[in-house]
């Protein structure tokens, strides 16, 4: 399944030998030896819990059946074993990290995951989906291979239309020393360039001092769930770059969750800054969202607060990975009125199902995507939410696949499309009846 | 036998010791050597505050949502370790030798808490064993070798129970009991039971990566 071309080349020992030394640190090699065995991580995985505890996808056995062997056979292994361990570290895991919180020892078994990946990546293997974008990244700066042209051009079609609603709504591209740098996933411009509009939107209300970059707006991190760090450090480094070339004072990061985690926590090191910290600060949307509500900079209109119960997913990388799980809270409390917590919930929450490169890596993935995710679908149903608030990308299509797969009767949404819905507009902002975008209606 | 016995007391115990601390010494002293060579990054993040709350959450019985989740297990972990470091330092048997070779010793238990507690670690044992062959997730990922070095720390404590209340032959018991402790003392540092001191490290690391960066608990 998962070789990119031909099926049964000879494995590069030697190369695989080279991968396991430059990673046998103190941390990989304490982890690996000090396991007791002792199953308590199994509990913490929803793929065990999804599969009836099946006990082969305890986190304690995925490692120790592919980096673990790695090690022990000194990386003599053949293609069959590789395979198998493909079918392991991109099927049955989405380093969400969990599993670390509830081992005694907090052996970080997705960075022995996201290691096995980078081994198996230097022999050609990688799922297929994420080989395609890795391709992309590398033509073009971008997973999805948008040109920069058709990019800008979206973005201006994006702030017309806008004006509709929102008079004066442009999208800067390339301004200096702009306060924020704003990154997207490329599947916004692509597929759902509504998205750029609602934040284009958003920042114009709370006359925010932002823009959008003509290169390096690509904030997602493909290449690090595709296990080659070359790439995914160079694909960080384009936007750090880009940031530090325009002088803006902070990254802001669309409601997406694996590219916080990559741009704040991750990114540094495989950019090889050796403080291990990003140039500019990264600041994730939902942060910011939550203080412009908090501070009044977008009003609320209390007519429009969500009636129906809502619940909040809690993404790995926002949460968990991020930090963010109180802001995420406080934010829908200001949207929703009846508010309805998961359990468990908050860095303890569980991935939805299509994080680590599942979602991307393509519907050959989706039957195990969609049996993974019963966890999620039972914690979602068990709220009796109507409205699924989802501030990442992947959450964002796994819940709706879910929605159907399961059933739940929910409607999936972002916080920009719930902000946009109910923000009062002020006046100076209100487009003019003749429809001219630059109207300023007085009063 | 006697002459076993006072070799066993005697240079073996000495090289015994040498090995355990030495090795445990020289264990830590290598990955700390090689955590500056190939970890070094992480030392940006280090965090003293947050790494002792991860050791101290996951030393406090059921101060983490992981031993919460499996409250029996938990017990008999916590019991079994307790056991496991309070009998051989604090028996007073033990305690006449320490007193006898340099002249200073613990506090000393009752032999009958001895007893109690030798058989509580026993008994927890016992279940250890028994959880790994029928609970499907624990078995499969364990080892004839798991197996053995359970044994091997119950060894010591079948030994000298049976030696102290002179069931079976008394000699052989009490060479059999050094015999064992000594041979446990020396895996402690090669094996996965080096997490007597390795433990307070991985825990202060998790701790610290996913407390002082995101201020999530690792426990």
């Amino acid at each position: 399944m998962e070789q990119r071309n031909d099926s049964h080349r000879p494995v590069d020992v030697k190369k695989i030998q080279q991968l396991l030394d430059a990673n046998n640190g103190a941390r990989v090699r304490t982890w690996l030896g000090i396991c007791s065995r002792c199953g308590l991580c199994a509990e913490s995985c929803f793929f065990y819990l999804a599969h009836n505890r099946n006990p082969r996808l305890s986190p304690a056995y995925k490692f120790k059946a592919t980096l673990g062997e790695l090690y022990k056979r000194k990386g003599r292994v053949d293609w069959d074993f590789l395979q198998r361990c493909a079918d392991i570290v991109w099927g049955e895991c989405t380093t969400c990290k969990r599993c670390s919180m509830f081992c005694p020892f907090g052996i970080d078994v997705a960075t022995l995951i996201a290691t096995t990946r980078t081994i198996l990546y230097s022999q050609g293997i990688t799922p297929q989906g994420l080989a395609r974008a890795v391709v992309n990244y590398r033509e073009t700066g971008n997973q999805m291979g948008m040109s920069t042209e058709d990019f800008v051009d979206t973005c201006e079609w994006m702030a017309e239309e806008s004006q509709d609603e929102v008079s004066g709504v442009t999208i800067p591209i390339d301004k200096k020393g702009a306060k924020y740098m704003y990154t997207v996933n490329p599947r916004e411009p692509m597929f759902y360039p509504q998205d750029l509009a609602m934040a284009a939107k958003i920042l114009t209300v709370a006359e925010e001092d932002w823009t959008m970059p003509s290169t390096g707006w690509d904030c997602t991190n493909l290449p690090m769930f595709a296990g080659d760090r070359a790439l995914a450090g160079q694909v960080v480094r384009n936007m750090y770059e880009k940031a530090v070339e325009l002088g803006v004072q902070a990254i802001l990061i669309t409601e997406c969750g694996h590219a916080y985690r990559s741009a704040l926590f991750e990114g540094p090191y495989l950019a090889g800054y050796p403080d291990g910290k990003p140039p500019v600060p990264i600041v994730h949307s939902v942060q910011l969202f939550y203080e412009y509500i908090r501070d009044g900079r977008i009003r609320i209109d209390p007519a429009k607060k969500l009636k129906e119960p809502v619940t909040y997913q809690d993404p790995c990388n926002v949460s968990r990975n991020g930090g963010l799980w109180e802001e995420g809270r406080k934010l829908v409390q200001f949207l929703a009125e009846d508010f309805r917590d998961m359990e468990p919930n908050r860095d303890h929450n569980h991935c939805c199902g299509g994080g680590g490169g599942y979602i991307p890596m393509g519907p050959e993935y989706k039957a195990r995507r969609m049996a993974s995710g019963r966890v999620k679908a039972e914690q979602i149903r068990a709220t009796g939410a109507k409205i699924v608030i989802a501030p990442c990308h992947n959450c964002f299509d796994q819940l709706s696949d879910l929605n159907k797969e399961y059933q739940l009767g929910v409607k999936v949404m972002s916080l920009k499309e719930i902000i946009c819905e109910l923000m009062v507009i002020p006046e100076k902002f209100q487009p003019s009846d003749e429809g001219e975008g630059e109207g300023e209606k007085e009063a | 036998m006697q002459t076993w016995y006072a070799f066993l007391t005697g240079p073996a115990l000495w090289v015994t010791f040498i090995v355990f601390l030495g090795g445990l010494v020289v264990r830590l002293a290598f990955l700390y050597g090689l955590s500056r060579e190939r970890d070094r990054i992480f030392y940006n993040h280090m965090d003293w505050k947050w790494g002792f709350r991860s050791i101290l959450h996951w030393l406090i019985p059921w101060g983490s949502a992981s031993m919460r989740l499996q409250p029996v297990f938990s017990a008999v972990f916590i019991l079994f370790h307790v056991g496991l470091l309070a009998v051989p330092l604090f028996l007073s048997a033990h305690n006449l030798l320490w007193d006898r070779a340099f002249g200073v010793s613990l506090w000393s238990m009752s032999d009958a808490w001895a007893d109690a507690l030798t058989i509580m670690v026993l008994g927890c044992g016992v279940f250890l064993f028994v959880r790994r062959m029928i609970r499907p997730e624990v078995r499969i990922l364990t080892t004839a070798w798991d197996y053995s070095l359970l044994a091997l720390t119950l060894a010591p404590f079948v030994t000298g129970f049976l030696a102290y209340h002179q069931w079976g032959p008394y000699e052989l018991m009490m060479v059999l009991h050094v015999l064992s402790g000594e041979i446990l003392l020396i895996l402690i540092p090669f094996t996965k039971l080096g997490h007597m001191v390795l433990f307070f490290f991985t825990r202060a690391f998790i701790g610290f990566e996913m407390g002082a960066r995101r201020g999530a608990r690792a426990w």
